[in-house]
């Protein structure tokens, strides 16, 4: 049993910045990650941080612009916090000596990004996220916060009341993956969920093996609802064969995308006239495969993005590893040809719903970054605007559990402000297969005692991994292949009903095959087979979740398009849709969206580029 | 080979009193772990068939050791045949295997794309990321083994604990004694200056430098190209300063720091980010001369 004031479950950007918030805060922190933290996913990310750090641009102009790439689904309080908080965070990473690139008198540069009013995208080459990463990481350590790495999380320690508002977090349950031991880890403060996208309930991703959504579906078992799980982004910009990302920051330098018939199909097809290639990224993917299907994709698949053109200096100077990552993965070399590119998953903009300083609804529980949906992204998100996210929520979730006062929160959590029920009646069967009872339910809460509820907790896991262990059964592999396949063929860019319900099908038989998972290495040490077999599990939650709200959706909004629902329908739709697990039993409701700022109120607009 | 494998420890004295009692557990998982063996030697045989009919598979034959599992508490090689795709890579052969074969065949990995520095393997001999190393480019059959002189924790995975140690040995955060006068200023930078750290910072912790230094093989307390070059990244970064400099240039100057580095190479060969590593060292070493002259 190990004992902290706050436990960081996740050690990327959003968990760094949380935990070294906390320790600033007084508190005893340790971060738990199934992963070494120079690891994490974060490392992958390319393009750069928006912040208004210039006189000629402002903290008001880029919630404008966050609000409108979000379709108007974000809530004002949590996007103004963003925008204002950002600069301090640049500004603060630049002081812990991260290599931004930069100006000829010496300041930080900044270039243009799609749907940005200013060009106000820091960035660090073409490697913004590793630079950002591993400048955290370097405080971490010069702070001595303690790392459990190679621990994976398996499940929170919260207690059991009817009502979710009621219910408290002790801490965390977690295994060893280099010993096999299971253990508690006490949080007497908070536990703070900062555990990354979920990219791995798609075939075609740019997220790593590693993003299987753990925090999401953990928080989702112990009663926290998942918000806007629809809402996924697809980056217009990865390579065909491994869902490798090119960065947007290669059409923000002028890199142009042409169709087979070598037209810029951006505006000679119409997309997005105004700002072509620099529009936002569900309109250029939605225009990449609308070209594709057309007829007009090359090898019926791709089409190309050319940076020829910006000449090698300058392609040197701030997109190099652009050129090695084509190279690498793809074959093509970016400095002589145009380099395939399709949609891939990039992104998931709900997640564990949170309010402005990270709170979930169960008291002790707080969630920041990707996992976490406060919302700031809504319908779609900007890029450039996950980094600066991971920053400031990191650090307000970190603030907040070492019990720093930070006020009252605007955003409600929970069924505690105006919510409405979903009146959607699903052909499928959803939720838990045979309902709750044998620990290979492997969900939801045990005691209400708090001083019992790890211990039990623990207990529950350590038979869990017995079972897992020693009974025959089938491989997980196949069941995660059939989930991840037919997510990419059905809950793809383009949405219809009748396929949206055939996934909730197939989801259906994958719960009832993975009734019977079991894992075949019998070992302690190192077990990846049982790790992976874990986060099937979470997969499974998670893709479910997500199909409903596509089904339940019934327009088009940012990233979210249906084939029956052409427009964006306000009237209906100002709202996020939450699904709550009730032990086993998914329901789906509605919160309205806060659309009033701070000096003023966000009206929603046609949304064009 | 070089691959060690750790010495049993009084570890196997538990698994020895637990032998003693065998439970259901025990003995359930003895039976899985037969059928399981079974089971694969069975799909290998096919697989060996059908690789003899058809050239485009790819032949691996891939280190395993599990200290706790009968029969590969000694080493031994398994050879898996994987049907060839246009750009596969080692670390896709490898997932193929798991995912088909054998689903205890463990090795790290997880972003895909060279930057999480997780999956540095020995591949035909030399130091690679398997992620970014194209099965077209090896000869077969492609021997994978773990990275040379770490401790083999299990078959592909080693124990990174000294590689991290040594990185965090040399005080690798930034450190400087004034910060800009103005809310929300930036330290200035010139062109020229990041550009000169810019290769430094690339480094993802893969250690495959470390693995292939004699020098790190031979002297355990080397700090190694990757902590040496974290210091580089430092030392050479002008918004820390000359008194920050003058102190990293004492760490890295250390007994055994930069002067044990005997311009071999082989870092520089294997790094996956082509960071110039033994002239970093080098520059370190002529800084600290010329620093040493100063102060006479």
């Amino acid at each position: 049993m190990h004992e902290h004031d706050v436990i960081v479950v996740g050690a990327g950007g959003a968990g760094l910045r949380a935990a070294i918030a906390a320790q600033e805060a007084g508190a005893d922190v340790a971060i738990v990650s199934k992963l070494h933290p120079v690891r994490s996913h974060t490392g992958a990310a390319e393009g750069g941080i928006n912040a208004a750090l210039r006189d000629a641009d402002s903290w008001e102009d880029h919630a404008y612009d966050t609000m409108k790439g979000s379709d108007y689904l974000g809530d004002a309080p949590a996007v103004e916090a963003l925008c204002q908080e950002s600069p301090e965070e640049v500004i603060q990473l630049e002081h812990w000596g991260m290599p931004f690139s930069r100006e000829e008198d010496g300041r930080v540069s900044q270039r243009p990004f799609g749907g940005l009013s200013f060009p106000r995208t820091t960035y660090a080459g073409a490697e913004t996220g590793h630079q950002m990463l591993h400048t955290m990481y370097e405080q971490v350590v010069k702070r001595g916060i303690t790392v459990y790495d190679e621990w994976h999380v398996m499940e929170l320690a919260v207690t059991d009341e009817d009502d979710p508002a009621d219910r408290t977090c002790h801490g965390v349950v977690a295994y060893d993956i280099q010993s096999g031991e299971v253990s508690g880890f006490r949080a007497e403060d908070g536990v703070i969920l900062a555990t990354g996208g979920m990219g791995q309930v798609f075939d075609h991703t740019t997220n790593a093996v590693a993003n299987t959504g753990d925090g999401v579906a953990m928080a989702y078992r112990a009663g926290v609802p998942m918000e806007d799980m629809e809402f996924i982004q697809f980056h217009p910009t990865t390579l065909p064969s491994t869902g490798v990302l090119i960065s947007e920051g290669v059409r923000g330098e002028g890199g142009i995308l042409y169709n087979e018939e070598g037209e810029r199909f951006m505006f000679e097809h119409g997309y997005a006239n105004n700002d072509g290639e620099l529009a936002s990224r569900d309109v250029v993917s939605r225009a990449e495969l609308t070209e594709v299907n057309e007829g007009r994709g090359i090898e019926d698949e791709y089409v190309h993005l050319d940076m020829r053109h910006l000449g090698e200096e300058r392609i040197l100077d701030r997109l190099e590893n652009i050129l090695h990552l084509a190279e690498d993965f793809e074959g093509a070399d970016g400095l002589t040809e145009p380099m395939p590119v399709k949609p891939g998953q990039h992104y998931a903009m709900g997640g564990i719903e949170t309010n402005e300083f990270g709170e979930t609804v169960i008291g002790g529980l707080y969630a920041a970054g990707e996992c976490a949906c406060a919302s700031v992204h809504g319908a779609n998100r900007l890029g450039g605007n996950a980094l600066p996210e991971l920053a400031v929520f990191g650090k307000r979730a970190g603030r907040h559990a070492a019990g720093e006062e930070m006020g009252e929160a605007e955003i409600t959590t929970g069924k505690e402000g105006d919510w409405d029920p979903a009146d959607y009646e699903f052909e499928v069967e959803v939720g838990e297969v045979g309902g709750r009872g044998s620990a290979a339910a492997d969900g939801g809460a045990v005691a209400t005692d708090p001083d019992g509820v790890l211990e039990a907790e623990v207990e529950r896991a350590e038979a869990r991994v017995e079972e897992l262990l020693s009974r025959e059964g089938r491989n997980h592999a196949e069941i995660r292949s059939t989930v991840q396949q037919t997510m990419t063929a059905n809950v793809n860019v383009f949405r219809e009903e009748g396929r949206l319900e055939e996934t909730l099908g197939d989801l259906r038989e994958a719960r009832q095959a993975y009734k019977d998972v079991a894992v075949s290495d019998p070992s302690r040490t190192f077990n990846t087979d049982l790790i992976h077999t874990m986060e099937t599990r979470n997969i499974l939650d998670i893709a479910e979740a997500l199909t409903m709200g596509a089904l339940a959706r019934e327009e088009f909004r940012g990233a979210h398009w249906r084939k029956e629902h052409q427009e964006r329908k306000d009237e209906n739709w100002l709202k996020h849709t939450l699904v709550s697990w009730n032990d086993g039993k998914p329901e789906l409701w509605y919160k309205p969206t806060i659309l009033e700022g701070e000096n003023k109120t966000y009206e929603p607009k046609s949304r064009s580029y | 080979m070089s691959t060690q494998t750790p010495t049993q420890t009084e570890e196997s004295n538990e698994t020895d009193a637990e032998a003693e009692v065998p439970s259901k557990g025990d003995e359930r998982r003895e039976e899985k772990r037969r059928r399981a063996a079974e089971e694969r030697s069975r799909r290998q045989a096919e697989e060996a068939e059908k690789a003899a009919a058809d050239e485009e598979t790819v032949e691996l034959k891939v280190f395993r050791y599990d200290p706790e599992v009968e029969g590969k508490q000694e080493p031994r090689f398994d050879t898996f045949h994987v049907p060839f795709t246009k750009g596969m890579t080692v670390l896709d052969a490898l997932m193929y295997s798991r995912d088909t074969y054998d689903s205890s065949l463990t090795f790290r990995h997880s972003c895909r794309q060279a930057v999480c520095g997780s999956d540095a393997m020995f591949v035909n001999g030399g130091q690679k990321l398997a992620c970014k190393t194209q099965i077209s480019e090896l000869e077969q059959p492609i021997r994978v083994e773990p990275l040379p002189h770490a401790e083999v924790r299990k078959d592909l995975v080693v124990d990174l604990e000294h590689f991290y140690d040594q990185m965090e040995a040399v005080e690798p955060y930034f450190q400087t004694n004034e910060y800009p006068d103005g809310e929300l200023e930036e330290q200035r930078q010139t062109r020229e200056n990041r550009e000169k750290v810019k290769m430094s910072t690339r480094c993802i912790w893969c250690s495959a430098c470390m693995s292939s230094c004699n020098i790190a093989a031979g002297d355990n307390e080397y700090l190694g190209p990757a902590a040496i070059n974290k210091a580089y990244r430092f030392a050479m970064d002008e918004r820390e300063g000359e008194d920050i400099k003058q102190k990293r240039l004492e760490i890295i100057e250390q007994e055994h720091g930069v002067w044990r580095c005997q311009t071999q190479f082989s870092c520089t060969e294997v790094c996956p980010k082509d960071i110039p590593l033994t002239e970093h060292i080098q520059e370190l070493k002529r800084e600290a001369v010329k620093n040493n002259l100063k102060f006479w």
